[in-house]
């Protein structure tokens, strides 16, 4: 059996007050594995971007425990929490945010930056990671040069480049057409998941289902459904 | 540098055209600042030149004086009584008055005439041509070759004038420390030559100086004095109640002080825009760095830094621009009086500290209150 990556139960999160407090995630328990591909997927509005933020240490839940590595995220210190993200954790966000005034290999060297390491290193590690993605040719342009899902590798570059555990997309595909999207999740199904790292992915996007390994379904803040290899598991987390 | 401080800096100059907007900003305002306390210190140093120039330790004058060129002449007994105060090595007479003189050419030109004691001298000027002795030669007067010089048609050693229906000749050619503050040339000549040649009221000493024995006997100098009804000051003392005088009984003061501060408002508006533009136009990029991991006091070092990078470029370059014109200025305009001190310099250099303050402040605000989250929910 693989080992959690991930590991949540009984989250909450309400926002507003007063007559408009309303409850965007409900009791949600479930758990990611090292080597696993998971999407949370459902409308918009049904919380799967609040469930995304409080497992990945941005987002304080009201209620519940997020282990990783069997810490309680929600226990630990705000600095210890960046600290996390920063190790552990890689994002790459809906609509990338790369700078645009910084070169593709410096944006990928934000996280090694980050971590300290020595300017002209990490944007050599940089270059490498570009390798990886394909895009090392255009490791000395700046983003705006560069096409949307070209700008989409850069993003995975730049999430992968701290070799963290778990990778965060935010609708990896809302940006791109069709093929390109298909082309990056294949992409990153391919190379970048491993069995030492957890892949968790928010989308709508239908066309991308077949890549995922564990699909969770959510609806009004609640996880309604689970499907793990092609076989649902039914109602509830 | 650090890795992220390099992220800030190519983050702020690789935007081009807000880079150049916050410098245009910062160099403007202290170029504004720097020019206008500049002139306003050149106009309160030429006002105190007749003191710098004189160079006595003690003036004794008319409590009622501000200046140097507007004395209220006091009655002979106050020399004697001052002669006799302990602790006085000498005391002298000086008289300052103004004079019509009649050039060669025709024209008339106000001077100022300094009459020094015909014992000693005392207050002299510098010589460049002639000698000092040649002054109790008959109508004889030193011109100073400043930057008003060339009103009395630049004359040379013999030349002669008119002074008030006088003969005046030029026995020698003077310099002084620093020019006056209203544009007319200077004259020396003897106490007694001046008070014949000046019409003058019942009274003729304009101010008298004295030298102390040492300066431990200036306070019993200046109490003894103050009983006669006058008032003794030390020259740093006549040069403050002088400079207090056009700093806060004339409009001067008030309207480079105005000035001055307009010229901050307007940096610190520019600045503070430009820099809270660029930041808005980043803040989901600070968002997304927060969400990668960056800590708090990291993004606001970014900002500190990218601040205080422009904030001390804009700074040099505003006090290179007003330098720059004020040696200009001083090529075309011997007369300029504009001169920049380190005050200024350190003044200046601290309202810019308050633009990237104030700058940074906003910035700051508003890159700690971004929450990783919103970048997220978009």
């Amino acid at each position: 059996m693989a080992a959690m990556a991930v590991k949540t139960s009984g989250l909450e999160k309400w926002f507003g007050q007063g007559e408009a407090r309303t409850q965007a995630v409900r009791n949600a328990t479930f758990e990611a594995a090292f080597g696993e591909m998971l999407y949370i997927v459902g409308p918009s509005g049904s919380g799967k971007t609040t469930l995304l933020s409080m497992i990945s240490g941005i987002l304080k839940p009201d209620g519940g425990d997020v282990v990783i590595d069997g810490k309680d995220l929600w226990k630990m210190k705000s600095d210890d929490i960046a600290d996390l993200r920063l190790n552990r954790i890689g994002f790459v966000f809906q609509d990338y945010h790369l700078f645009p005034r910084l070169t593709t290999a410096e944006n990928v060297a934000i996280p090694l930056i980050l971590k300290k390491m020595d300017w002209d290193e990490a944007l050599k590690v940089a270059c490498h990671y570009l390798e990886i993605v394909g895009l090392k040719d255009r490791a000395s342009l700046q983003p705006v040069k560069l096409s949307g899902g070209e700008q989409q590798r850069v993003a995975i570059a730049r999430a992968i480049a701290s070799n963290p555990d778990i990778l965060i997309f935010d609708e990896p595909t809302a940006s791109l057409d069709g093929d390109t999207g298909r082309k990056i999740v294949e992409f990153v199904k391919t190379n970048v998941l491993n069995e030492s790292r957890c892949i968790i992915i928010v989308t709508h996007d239908s066309r991308i289902y077949e890549y995922a390994d564990t699909i969770m379904r959510m609806e009004d803040g609640v996880i309604t459904a689970v499907e793990r290899n092609g076989t649902l598991k039914g109602d509830g987390a | 540098m650090p890795g992220i401080l390099r992220i800030a800096l190519k983050l702020l100059i690789n935007d081009k055209g807000k880079f150049l907007a916050l410098l245009l900003g910062i160099t403007f305002a202290v170029f504004l600042m720097v020019m206008m306390m500049s002139m306003f210190s050149g106009i309160l140093k030429r006002s105190s030149s007749s003191v710098l120039n004189v160079g006595a330790k003690i003036w004794v004058m008319d409590p009622a004086v501000n200046n140097a060129t507007s004395s209220i002449p006091m009655p002979d007994y106050v020399l004697s009584s001052a002669r006799s105060i302990n602790g006085v090595k000498f005391a002298v007479p000086l008289y300052f008055g103004g004079a019509l003189v009649k050039l060669k050419s025709g024209s008339y030109q106000a001077a100022t005439v300094v009459g020094l004691d015909d014992a000693t001298l005392f207050g002299r000027p510098e010589m460049i041509e002639g000698k000092i002795e040649d002054i109790f030669a008959e109508n004889a007067f030193l011109v100073v070759k400043d930057a008003e010089f060339s009103k009395l048609e630049k004359p040379g050693v013999g030349s002669e004038f008119e002074i008030n229906d006088h003969r005046g000749v030029v026995v020698g050619l003077a310099k002084a420390a620093s020019s006056g503050l209203f544009g007319v040339p200077t004259l020396y000549t003897t106490y007694s030559r001046a008070i014949s040649y000046i019409p003058s009221p019942r009274y003729t000493t304009s101010f008298i100086l004295i030298e102390p024995k040492s300066d431990a006997d200036t306070p019993f100098i200046q109490q003894e004095i103050q009983k006669l009804g006058y008032q003794a000051l030390t020259s740093e003392q006549f040069v403050k109640k002088i400079t207090d005088f056009y700093t806060f009984k004339t409009g001067l003061g008030m309207n480079v002080l105005l000035m001055t501060a307009i010229s901050f408002v307007v940096g610190l508006s520019i600045s503070g825009q430009t820099f809270y533009t660029f930041i808005l136009e980043n803040i989901e990029k600070f968002g997304a760095l927060k969400a990668i991991g960056a800590k708090g006091h990291e993004l606001v070092s970014m900002i500190l830094f990218q601040a205080a990078f422009t904030s001390v470029i804009g700074y040099g370059l505003g006090v290179g621009l007003a330098s720059t014109f004020m040696i200009l200025a001083k090529l075309r305009l011997p007369d300029y009086a504009a001169q920049i001190s380190f005050s200024i310099l350190g003044f200046a250099f601290v309202m810019v500290l308050v633009i990237a303050g104030f700058s940074s402040y906003i910035g700051v605000r508003k890159v700690l209150r971004i929450q990783p989250f919103d970048i997220f929910r978009g």
